[in-house]
């Protein structure tokens, strides 16, 4: 007798996709963490740093993130480490998520007015205290649509998960769509489920740009 | 670490690498082609005074850009057979590749239609154009022009995505890197290669599509 796609499996696609929120969140914050760090890097005055970090943020921009998981996932056990699937696979997406939020907020920074550090720099205010207290609050503003509709990439690109083996919700589908036959519902459902997740980020995104452009 | 490099296998399946560039260059072309067509399509019922066609090109439009493009895939390769489609694995890369820029390029071309002033076709009219000679030169034209770098970004990244698509076996340069993989065991160096070639080939999108770009709209514009 073959499995029929009901409210059970539903409910394991669901509990797939909860592995990919875990991910995409651990991806966002580390990623985020690292990105700051190249955003800061890239617009810096170090002339080394702002080189190496291009040429970083071009690397990861111009090959698939597939590739990079792969590579990652290959990679580190040379270096002797042995490695989870969940480890490889939060530092390939980690080190993606850096090199385009390194370069999203590398726009935001340089699109705050020049004005802005060229006053904090007359009223003798260090570099620290002038990133953190004028600058970078005024470039969250301009960066967050950018930021989000990136998320929004990121919770997509976590679906290459499956194809290293994590269970997640792609997986999950793969799994379930072998075990009912059914793969029209199966996808169906686990691109709606990819929809929900993404649509009310989508939503917020799309609204705040429009706000800030209003204000313009 | 104690690992002897050796990309001597590697090197030596060149044909076949060879034969992969081509699969990608072939696939993420046409996808490129069809989906802006599609793209333009779907913007023209976007924008259109049909609530049914509007609805109809957004629901679409959000479907596809809040979805995975991987389930896109699995969605066109092991559901559409369901329904009576049965696709090889390079023609469902294809229709999902296109299903999925077509998306994009709507949104995208959308942008660029939206920055025509309405004062251009008015113009076009007082000077007696004909309504599609007013389309294609007044309208398409200068807004394709106007958001043609984001397009071009749109394109190297389903270049780069069509690398996924080696998992419903259609055949590029990711899946026969996998068959590589699985005959010399030599990872790490085919992926580092891997990693290189599409370095390459996005570099070389990016110069292909600026030159088409220079060429197609080398139009005065003062």
């Amino acid at each position: 007798m073959i499995r029929q796609f009901g409210w059970g499996e539903f409910v394991f696609l669901l509990e797939g996709a909860r592995w990919t929120v875990v991910l995409s969140l651990l991806a966002f914050t580390v990623g985020g963490a690292l990105g700051l760090a190249v955003a800061l890097a890239r617009t810096g005055r170090l002339k080394p740093l702002r080189v190496l970090t291009a040429t970083y943020i071009q690397i990861f921009q111009g090959t698939p993130l597939l590739i990079q998981l792969f590579f990652v996932y290959f990679g580190l056990p040379l270096l002797g480490l042995k490695v989870d699937i969940w480890v490889a696979l939060t530092i390939g997406l980690s080190l993606h998520t850096s090199a385009f939020l390194g370069e999203i907020w590398r726009g935001s920074i340089q699109a705050v007015p020049d004005g802005q550090s060229e006053a904090a720099r007359a009223l003798g205010i260090g570099y620290v205290h002038r990133m953190i207290d004028i600058v970078l609050p005024q470039a969250f503003r301009i960066g967050l649509p950018a930021t989000i509709s990136f998320l929004v990439n990121l919770i997509k690109g976590t679906a290459l998960a499956a194809l290293l083996g994590l269970t997640e919700l792609t997986r999950s589908g793969q799994l379930m769509a072998n075990i009912t036959f059914q793969p029209l519902q199966v996808y169906g459902a686990v691109a709606l489920i990819y929809f929900f997740i993404c649509v009310p980020l989508t939503y917020c995104s799309a609204r705040i740009e429009r706000r800030l452009n209003a204000a313009r | 670490m104690n690992y002897s490099f050796d990309f001597t296998p590697v090197l030596a399946a060149w044909p076949m690498l060879l034969e992969g560039i081509l699969g990608t260059l072939r696939m993420s072309s046409l996808s490129m082609v069809f989906g802006l067509t599609l793209g333009i399509v779907f913007m023209m019922m976007r924008m259109s005074r049909q609530p049914v066609l509007r609805t109809i090109a957004i629901g679409y439009i959000e479907l596809i850009r809040n979805t995975p493009i991987l389930v896109q895939v699995f969605f066109v390769f092991f559901g559409m057979p369901a329904i009576g489609l049965r696709l090889s694995g390079e023609q469902a890369a294809i229709l999902a590749m296109t299903l999925n820029c077509g998306a994009y390029a709507a949104e995208i071309v959308r942008g660029g239609v939206q920055s025509i002033r309405p004062g251009q076709i008015e113009a076009g009219r007082a000077l007696g154009l004909h309504t599609a000679d007013i389309y294609r030169f007044i309208v398409f034209r200068p807004a394709i022009r106007a958001v043609y770098p984001a397009l071009c970004s749109q394109f190297i990244l389903m270049m780069l995505n069509s690398s996924l698509v080696s998992s419903v076996s259609a055949e590029e340069l990711t899946y026969f890197a996998q068959t590589l993989d699985s005959q010399t065991f030599r990872s790490f160096e085919i992926y580092l290669t891997l990693g290189v070639i599409y370095l390459v080939l996005s570099q070389f999108f990016s110069a292909a599509l600026s030159m088409i770009g220079r060429v197609y709209f080398s139009y005065p514009t003062k």
